[in-house]
């Protein structure tokens, strides 16, 4: 069985030091190796910006697409080989601006995948202009005077799109965030992580401190039921966003590859493609 | 005894047109007679004058005719609108309870049947078109029973009451109009066809059937006139073979997710039109760059913007082949009839595997949705070539290094593993990287890396890359098209053979790369050159006089009205040009 150590590789990333993304892929490591994955069954697929580079930096298939698309992606090689783990994973701007509208459809088909979200309330790479993320009045290049929109709330709109696993994490609390990964990777269904991952170079204000004061992490709450909807609602609400740990899991729902009628386990890319005279002679004879 | 003749019937949308259209040509079908098909739509459900014209032959057809023979009316607009394509003697049957009239000046008979009357008489006025359809079958003469099973397929699984009712609405609307016309009319009495049952088909449904015969498994695709009867035609054939269709949020993830399956092993497509392709092409550079097999059907449709959603029109073509930023190999195909739309697909998804790059499939509106009769499709030339997607056991690599995914080869198509297999571990991103899928910003590297994706298809050329009939060593026109045009041009150059003026006839199926050395000895030979095509700028001509030159010679012919071009059109615009 492979060890986390089989999930690095020898690249050096291109993160700033003290980037939130590094914890991130470490306990993404820990928790492939943690649920008995080897390299080879797993597949990262990621989108664009600084997280968007984490498919090269660990050791197993990785594809760094189109920004914002981070999402059709995975779900395709999930359709192509359900034997394969799948992530997806990119950063705020990704999964909530540019492809948000895949966000919201991925959840609401539930593909059996796992979305971890690198949220950093900015955008890192074109170096510092607003997110969708970014807290009202934030000032960053492109906001001047102080963003004027509201921030957006991933974990709420997760809930209302029918989201089956909604976690949420920080990336200094490398414990709970491998603990959490481990839990998406096993929940059969779409399972969407979004961690808190400071910019130390671009966000001055949402700074690891800034984090450390805020966060509500729902060990507090022995009672707390993940598997109440409206609770979790209520708790998101109630500390503004800030909730870590598993907000809530739906283990009803099928995922949508288990619900395909006729798809078989075996992946479909190890499937015969060739049709035979007898089947290829029945589709004819339709059209005569 | 007459070889062909043609028939339209019109009405107002939602009102049976399709499903009348459907029953008379699937009869026509099964008696063995060549069609071909000409669908008037607009972009609504209810209402709005629409109209389906069938040519109908003994011998093989590939285009809609000038004129016409007989109109079914379900009320007086639709004769207003197209009685004046009517030959002198045709005839026009339409609805008595409109009070019908023929416009002035058109030479045509009147048959005017209690269709809505005899439909209510046997219960419900949804009957008309039986009766309708019935009436006008009744004129040909051709065998009752033959009709009668058609109506039973069509509303067998509604029971037998509901198709016995149907059958007597037929039956009372030809025993209508026989008893006015005192029998079958001798003007329109086809001569038998060889009885032969062949396929009757769009071109959606034939890239659709290619589809799965070419062993793809898997369609995203977001809804769009005039592609979406292929998603249809998939999504209920695909789960039989173990796959699916998935409807997707919108055209980009629809080509994204392609990506991802196909990049995970299994041959999967898209198809969209204009509007769809155009949101598709950032990806389509990801396919590109990450040579990633993809295959792409673009049905293509009156643009820009929203454009004609339901007319005809061949100008995505600049689009499809300069759309992406920046340069990647890709190959882009028109089928130019019925049985290429289901063979390049086959031969599509092979290219896109073998070469690792993005194939784009072309039709327009008219090969795509116009139904007609196709040869037998060959099921020995379905053949499945994957390239060199490996398989088996891979050896292990050198410490810290990785699967060589963008391994520098002669041929420059690298070997291509898929996840799942050890050993293969690589990286895949749209950043510019190396033999093993690292980014890398070299200088040397990114040449080498250019000239290894580009060169890949220097030399590719799919099957008839352009199709040639040329008989004149040297015409005083060669005619150049591409799509649905060909059977028009066809009927256009037997009328200028008739007149002395010598022509040669191509059709450019490769769009990109394209196949200039095949072309240039065309237009070497011919005097004057003529290219048609259904956009507004000559973008098939600027392809030409960009790769070949000869400036000189090439005239355009266009037409972007929407329609389709008629023999008739391109016959006298020919003259006009010699």
């Amino acid at each position: 069985m492979a060890t986390f150590k089989e999930f690095r590789n020898n690249v050096k990333p291109n993160w700033c030091p003290g980037c939130g993304d590094f914890s991130v892929q470490a306990a993404i490591q820990r928790a492939a190796a943690n649920v008995g994955l080897e390299p080879e069954q797993l597949a990262v697929i990621s989108g664009i910006g600084c997280s968007g580079r984490i498919s090269g930096y660990i050791n197993a298939y990785g594809l760094h697409g189109i920004h914002g698309r981070s999402l059709p992606i995975a779900q395709g090689v999930k359709l192509a080989n359900r034997e394969l783990t799948v992530i997806a994973s990119g950063g705020d701007g990704d999964g909530f601006a540019i492809g948000m509208g895949h966000t919201v459809h991925a959840i609401r088909r539930n593909l059996d995948m796992t979305y971890i979200v690198m949220d950093n309330q900015i955008y890192g790479l074109t170096k510092g202009q607003t997110s969708p993320r970014s807290a009202e009045g934030f000032k960053t290049k492109s906001t001047p005077e102080g963003s004027i929109e509201s921030t957006l709330s991933p974990l709420e709109i997760a809930l209302s799109a029918g989201a089956t696993f909604v976690a949420q994490s920080f990336s200094s609390d490398l414990k709970q965030l491998t603990t959490l990964i481990e839990e998406g990777l096993k929940h059969k269904g779409f399972s969407l992580i979004n961690v808190f991952s400071p910019c130390v170079t671009f966000n001055k204000v949402n700074t690891y401190d800034w984090f450390k004061e805020n966060i509500v992490n729902l060990e507090q709450f022995p009672d707390y039921d993940p598997s109440n909807r409206i609770a979790a609602m209520t708790k998101i609400m109630e500390t503004n966003g800030m909730v870590t740990g598993l907000i809530y899991q739906n283990k009803e729902r099928k995922a949508y590859d288990e619900m395909i009628v006729g798809f078989k386990e075996e992946g479909l890319a190890k499937q015969n493609l060739q049709l035979s005279r007898e089947d290829f002679d029945k589709l004819l004879t339709e059209f005569k | 005894m007459i070889s062909q003749l043609s028939w339209k019937i019109g009405g107002q949308q939602g009102e049976g047109v399709e499903s009348t259209d459907r029953i008379f040509s699937t009869a026509l079908n099964r008696l063995g007679y060549y069609l071909y098909g000409y669908r008037h739509f607009s972009s609504r459900i209810k209402g709005g004058h629409t109209n389906n014209k069938i040519r109908i032959s003994t011998k093989p057809i590939r285009a809609i005719s000038d004129d016409l023979d007989i109109l079914v009316a379900f009320d007086q607009e639709s004769i207003d609108l197209n009685a004046g394509e009517l030959r002198p003697g045709g005839v026009v049957v339409a609805d008595a309870k409109f009070a019908p009239t023929i416009p002035e000046g058109v030479e045509a008979r009147l048959f005017a049947v209690p269709i809505t009357a005899i439909a209510e008489e046997l219960g419900t006025s949804l009957m008309k078109n039986m009766v309708a359809s019935g009436a006008s079958w009744g004129l040909l003469g051709l065998p009752m029973e033959v009709f009668n099973k058609a109506v039973e397929e069509e509303f067998g699984r509604k029971g037998p009451a509901i198709v016995e009712k149907n059958i007597e609405a037929v039956r009372r609307g030809a025993e209508f109009v026989l008893e006015q016309a005192g029998g079958p009319l001798d003007e329109f009495k086809l001569e038998d066809a060889d009885g032969k049952q062949k396929l009757f088909m769009i071109g959606n449904e034939a890239m659709a059937l290619g589809c799965v015969a070419a062993g793809c498994r898997l369609m995203a695709a977001y809804p769009i006139t005039p592609a979406s009867e292929i998603m249809e035609y998939l999504i209920k054939k695909l789960p039989k073979f173990g796959g699916t269709v998935v409807q997707t949020e919108d055209e980009i993830a629809a080509v994204t997710m392609a990506i991802g399956a196909n990049y995970a092993g299994v041959r999967t497509m898209t198809a969209s039109a204009g509007p769809g392709l155009s949101l598709m092409m950032e990806a389509i550079g990801l396919s590109g760059m990450t040579e990633t097999p993809l295959l792409i059907v673009d049905t293509q449709r009156g643009g820009p913007s929203t454009g004609l959603p339901t007319k005809q029109e061949q100008s995505d073509i600049n689009a499809l082949i300069y759309g992406t930023h920046g340069e990647i190999p890709k190959l882009v195909v028109a089928p130019s009839t019925i049985e290429e739309c289901f063979y390049d697909m086959i031969e599509g998804f092979n290219i896109a595997e073998q070469y690792q790059i993005p194939v784009i499939i072309a039709t327009d509106l008219q090969l795509s949705l116009g139904k007609q009769t196709a040869e037998a499709l060959d099921y020995d030339k379905i053949v499945i070539n994957r390239g060199k997607l490996l398989n088996g056991e891979l050896p292990a690599n050198e410490e810290n290094r990785l699967f060589k995914r963008y391994e520098l080869t002669e041929d420059g198509v690298s070997p291509r593993v898929i996840p799942g297999m050890k050993n293969g571990i690589h990286h895949v991103t749209g950043v510019e990287h190396d033999q093993e899928g690292r980014p890398s910003e070299n200088a040397l590297n990114r040449e080498k890396m250019m000239d290894k994706r580009l060169g890949k298809i220097s030399e590719l050329r799919v099957t008839n890359a352009i199709k040639a009939d040329a008989p004149n060593a040297n015409p005083d026109l060669l005619i150049i098209a591409m799509g649905s045009t060909g059977g028009t041009i066809e009927e256009a150059r037997t009328r200028l053979t008739a007149e002395g003026i010598k022509t040669n006839h191509v059709m450019v199926r490769q769009m990109h790369p394209f196949p200039s050395e095949l072309l240039k000895p065309h237009l070497d030979a011919a005097k004057k050159v003529v290219v048609l095509e259904n956009n507004a700028t000559g973008q098939l001509a600027n392809l030409i006089k960009q790769n070949n030159g000869y400036h000189d010679k090439i005239r355009n012919l266009l037409k972007y009205d929407g329609t389709p071009f008629l023999p008739s059109e391109i016959h006298k615009a020919c003259k006009e040009l010699n």
